[in-house]
């Protein structure tokens, strides 16, 4: 046992147990946070301004990072482990909590409502305008449009992501192809939305009639000896195609996600429905979908959270002309075309209110847990 | 015995016909950045497979690897950025998440909503007034305002997820270590972390792929100059003022899908277990 | 615990002892010296072009770098302008912009982002540049803020020159003259126009030049004075006529190759390459004069022989022809003399001699040696620049940038696709019209 030896037989007194006197605790405790600090900010100085070469800056960034904020944590725990009991209960939460509320408090709060308090202001924010933006907003042909592409994305988007999702995920799980289907068809959410859009420019280029098509569509159309199609200039059918590349990068996920939740449905409870006689879609609609019901929500709203934040697909491919702009694409417009703050801010704030309910839903799902 | 045979069949063909469908697109684009900038425009890709004289040529990732604007600097600097921007928020989201999970203290369930409610605030959002304190406190253009933003957008997602997995471990290993005077901070380091192994690396992936992908935070809050600029910056200004380059954009993105796609297929066990965890049982 | 705090301890003092000194910044800062010693200060620049441009740009202020020791340091982005807009928001705009439109140059100075030019750049103006160049600098106060360097001319009509005569096609020099030549063509087989309009944030905006050539050919230089000053909306009967004439080419599928749907979706540094195809697919490209840096390189390789070019003819004889101008200006957003002695620069000829022999760019400089000038075809259109009778800005980057860089582009956009006629065009245009 430890603990008896380390009394019946002192050990030489080093460094260690020098510190470990009353004064040399008190020492420590301020030294430490010092030295800590000292090293991070001389850490910080050399990625700002050194000349050294790229690689090494990378290298000392990647430590410096990720090693700076492991020391605070260890740092700021050490410090409150000194604290007596009953502080130290009341202190510490807030040493694991405290620094993911500080962040998230000065990028994600105090920005909500520094843009909802801009909502209500005018272009160069000084008149106090009221609902004024919100009642443009919505009486603004541009964004009717732009909330009826938002319904769009998030129906066909949501649902065929999803659906094709599950069909997908059934099927495969039948078929001895499934571990190479799982991962090529997820691939595509690997993508940036800047590889994806170069991608796709590929599927639906358009070149005038008789001129060889550089397009995938077109090329398709021109074997069947029928005439190029601009796709992306006609609505609504361009914003459509755009959301196809959404359900292309995102059917994989849903597949994939799905897929492990029917590895967990119970085979006997499907045997007894089969001895009973319930034909495979019967089976798939009363037993499989109810009991992985809750990894669908999840899917689903995932995915309807990102399509009505949707930009860079639109962005990329169209610019947001030719009726395909959604309410981000219109929220950037505003802000840094037109010089509008009041109402880039009324837009944000429309888009974050159009989500709320979505992630509201997926939260009810999650009740049930310990909150 | 023949029906299931031949529904076997079926399904193999379909989830082969699936799988072709979904690559194509992306077999174009490996083609395409092997043309040269003439073939791309007069003819389709497919036509290296009937037509395959002198079109193919590596002028394209030479010019975008090494050329003098290349994509060498950059490919360190994503990874600069990318590394800590996904370590830090997931050691922070750790601490968060144990914190909300175990710990006892007031306003926990009202705090723990905030975090999930500011799931829905759009990034574009925070961009101005983030900017703005960076310049009041001089950060801007270094890599620890790229982390420190990245973490802010990526942390309620993450503490979310690692709330879900980390609240779902079996509570008397926990209250046993307590038992045997572990303080909270070694429950968390040699307990809960290794055992969240799953969400951690899940989450991990997630944040990369994000990171790595990203245009908007790296171009506002680290900006476009060459020395600093991450992949996806320097792919958007490649396009060349010369209208478009293509020939290089396609090889450009491939080369900037690379990495992510490697990561992916080597981690993508741990991305489903760990997603899941929440969900299901058992 | 307490063995490995003591471990932590050492550690970091070690670290801390050799840490130190991989601190000090090599230049940093910019603190300039004193008296006129400007050596070792270093201004920053933004602007939107890149690549080649950009290289260009470097060598042409390489002289003043070389000659006072000021560290002038250049950035290109394609989305430059709406970058700059959260730049200048969030309070670190680069030292120097070079800003292709007025009204943005406009919208800072009004904010009071910008410093106005000393008494002794602005007399460095007058000397050397032309009428007009200081107009387009001077904000609503009154003050001049903007130097214009590289510039680019308007309206200019180019055609694959060999296959051209050998079709027995002539050059129109009246608007008539111009409608045949499109007849003749359109019978010989081939459209006449090559008409991009696709330009990713900026789509849209040659038509908004082919519309301003029009009302300058239309109503004359006071009319269009009124127009871009906003005294005349946009629903006016001259506007509207301006957007017919261009409509009758550009919504006329026979005319143009491709059509409208081709021409929204087409970059306009591509579409001219149509005409040196071969065989070609259409004859006329009508663009600024720094479109030659598209064209295919074997064509840029033999300018003078490959391209001819005419001024997009007169409507009105009476009014003949303006020549209408574009040009990036530099303005100030810190006071610094490094800044000063830049901009000065600047506005001397020197600054373009470089670029003037790298080809494709243009100077107004009055007295700038036209023979520096790579090629007969820059130099023709540097000559014509500085005889002009009158001389008027882009108007669409005169305009308040709302309409300009905003609903001009996008409602024409509409327009030529097809989602709507040229009244609700005109209506919306005018709608959004600052108050």
């Amino acid at each position: 046992m430890e603990r008896a030896d380390a009394v019946a037989t002192p050990p030489p007194r080093g460094i260690a147990q020098v510190l470990a006197t009353g004064a040399g605790r008190v020492l420590v405790s301020i030294f430490v946070p010092v030295v800590a600090f000292v090293i991070l900010w001389a850490g910080f100085l050399f990625l700002k301004d050194s000349g050294a070469p790229r690689i090494v800056i990378v290298l000392v960034a990647i430590v410096w990072g990720i090693g700076g904020v492991a020391m605070l944590y260890v740092v700021a725990n050490s410090l409150t482990e000194k604290l007596p009991l009953t502080w130290q209960g009341r202190i510490l939460p807030f040493v694991f909590v405290g620094p993911a509320l500080a962040i998230l408090a000065f990028y994600l709060l105090i920005p909500a409502v520094l843009t909802a308090w801009a909502s209500l202001f005018d272009a160069n924010g000084q008149e106090f305008v009221g609902l004024d933006n919100y009642v443009y907003s919505f009486t603004n042909p541009e964004m009717v449009t732009a909330i009826r592409n938002n319904v769009l994305w998030l129906v066909f988007g949501t649902v065929f992501s999803t659906g094709m999702g599950l069909a997908m995920a059934v099927l495969v799980e039948r078929s001895r192809l499934d571990r190479l289907a799982k991962t090529l068809i997820f691939l595509p959410m690997a993508i940036s939305f800047v590889g994806a859009s170069v991608i796709w420019r590929f599927v639906y280029s358009y070149q005038p009639e008789g001129q060889p098509q550089v397009g995938l569509l077109n090329a398709i159309l021109g074997a069947f000896g029928l005439g190029p199609v601009s796709w992306l200039t006609g609505e609504p059918l361009n914003t459509i195609l755009l959301i196809v590349i959404l359900i292309w990068g995102q059917t994989g996920f849903a597949m994939v996600i799905i897929g492990a939740a029917l590895k967990g449905v119970p085979d006997e409870m499907l045997e007894a429905g089969r001895i009973d006689g319930a034909t495979e879609w019967q089976i798939f609609r009363r037993l499989i979908v109810p009991s992985i019901w809750p990894t669908i929500v999840t899917v689903a709203t995932t995915i309807a959270i990102l399509t009505l934040k949707i930009y860079d697909i639109v962005t990329a491919m169209t610019g947001g002309n030719f009726n395909t702009q959604v309410i981000a694409t219109l929220m950037w417009k505003q802000a840094f075309t037109f010089f509008d703050a009041g109402r880039g801010a009324a837009l944000a704030i429309i888009l974050l209110i159009a989500v709320t309910p979505v992630i509201w839903y997926n939260l009810r799902q999650f009740r049930g847990r310990a909150i | 015995m023949r029906t299931i045979k031949w529904s076997r069949v079926a399904i193999n063909l379909t989830v082969i016909a699936l799988i072709v469908v979904w690559t194509v697109p992306t077999i174009g684009l490996f083609i395409t950045s092997f043309r040269g900038k003439q073939a791309i425009s007069n003819s389709g890709w497919w036509t290296v497979f009937t037509n395959p004289q002198g079109a193919f040529t590596l002028d394209n990732y030479e010019k975008v690897l090494f050329g003098g604007d290349g994509l060498a600097t950059a490919f360190l600097n994503t990874l600069a950025v990318t590394v800590p921007a996904v370590v830090i928020p997931i050691l922070i989201a750790a601490f968060a998440a144990y914190g909300f999970a175990w710990m006892q203290f007031p306003g926990r369930r009202v705090l723990f909503i905030t975090v999930v409610a500011l799931l829905v605030v759009p990034l574009q959002i925070a961009l101005i007034p983030v900017l703005k304190a960076y310049l009041a406190i001089d950060l801007n253009g270094t890599f620890l305002a790229v982390w420190l933003a990245h973490a802010g957008f990526g942390l309620a997602l993450a503490t979310y997820l690692l709330y879900n997995y980390i609240s779902q471990l079996p509570k008397d290993i926990i209250e046993s270590a307590a038992l045997d005077g572990a303080s909270h901070f070694t429950t968390f380091r040699r307990l809960i972390l290794p055992l969240s192994m799953p969400a951690l690396a899940s989450f991990a992936i997630f944040q990369f792929l994000w990171v790595w992908n990203d245009l908007l935070v790296a171009t506002t809050f680290l900006g476009t100059d060459q020395d600093v600029a991450v992949m996806t910056s320097r792919l958007v200004s490649m396009t060349g003022s010369r209208g478009q380059d293509w020939q290089l954009l396609t090889a450009g993105a491939f080369v900037s899908m690379i990495v992510p796609v490697m990561v992916f297929l080597a981690l993508q066990r741990y991305f489903v277990k760990g997603l899941l965890a929440g969900s299901v049982k058992g | 615990m307490q063995r490995k705090l003591a471990m932590l301890v050492g550690v970091a003092a070690l670290v801390a002892a050799c840490g130190g000194g991989a601190t000090t910044a090599p230049g940093a800062g910019g603190t300039p010296a004193a008296g006129g010693d400007l050596s070792g200060t270093k201004v920053t620049v933004g602007g939107a072009f890149v690549d080649v441009e950009a290289t260009n740009f470097e060598a042409a202020i390489k002289p003043f770098e070389d000659a006072t020791g000021v560290d002038v340091v250049y950035n290109g982005d394609k989305s430059f302008e709406q970058q700059l807009n959260v730049q200048v928001q969030a309070g670190n705009p680069p030292d120097v912009a070079l800003l292709p439109q007025p009204g943005g140059m406009k919208n800072y100075a009004s904010q009071g982002k910008l410093f106005p030019l000393p008494d002794d750049i602005v007399a460095s103006i007058d000397a050397n540049y032309g009428p007009g160049w200081k107009e387009v600098g001077t904000a609503a106060d009154g003050k001049v803020y903007g130097v214009f360097h590289r510039v680019n001319l308007k309206a200019q009509v180019f055609y694959p020159k060999v296959a051209f005569e050998a079709k027995g096609y002539t050059a129109p020099t009246t608007w008539d003259e111009l409608k045949t030549l499109e007849a003749k063509m359109v019978a010989d087989g081939t459209p006449p126009w090559c008409i991009g309009i696709e330009s990713g944030a900026a789509t849209g905006w040659p038509v908004t030049d082919w519309v301003e050539e029009i009302m300058l050919r239309t109503v004359g230089a006071d009319g269009y004075d009124t127009w871009v000053s906003g005294a005349t909306p946009f629903t006016d009967a001259s506007v509207k006529n301006a957007f017919q004439i261009m409509m009758d080419i550009f919504g006329n599928k026979d005319y143009v190759y491709g059509g409208p749907q081709y021409i929204v979706q087409t970059n306009f540094g591509e579409a001219p390459k149509a005409a040196f195809d071969d065989p070609l697919k259409c004859w006329l490209t009508n663009q600024g004069n720094f479109i030659t840096a598209f064209f295919p390189d074997p064509t840029q390789a033999d300018l003078d022989n490959q391209v001819g070019v005419f001024t997009l003819p007169a409507i009105d004889s009476a009014i003949g022809t303006p020549a209408e101008v574009g040009g990036d200006q530099a303005v100030a957003f810190a006071d610094r003399p490094e800044i000063w002695a830049f901009l000065k620069y600047l506005t001397t000829p020197e600054a373009g001699v470089s670029w003037q022999k790298a080809g494709g760019a243009l100077f107004p400089y009055k007295s700038q040696d036209l023979a520096n000038y790579s090629s007969a075809l820059d130099k023709a259109f540097a000559q014509s620049l500085v005889d002009a009778s009158f001389v008027r800005f882009d108007g669409s980057d005169a305009m308040p940038a709302a309409v300009g860089s905003g609903t001009f582009w996008t409602e024409s956009v509409k327009l030529i696709n097809g989602q709507q006629d040229i009244d609700k065009t005109l209506t919306n245009i005018a709608a959004s019209w600052p108050k």
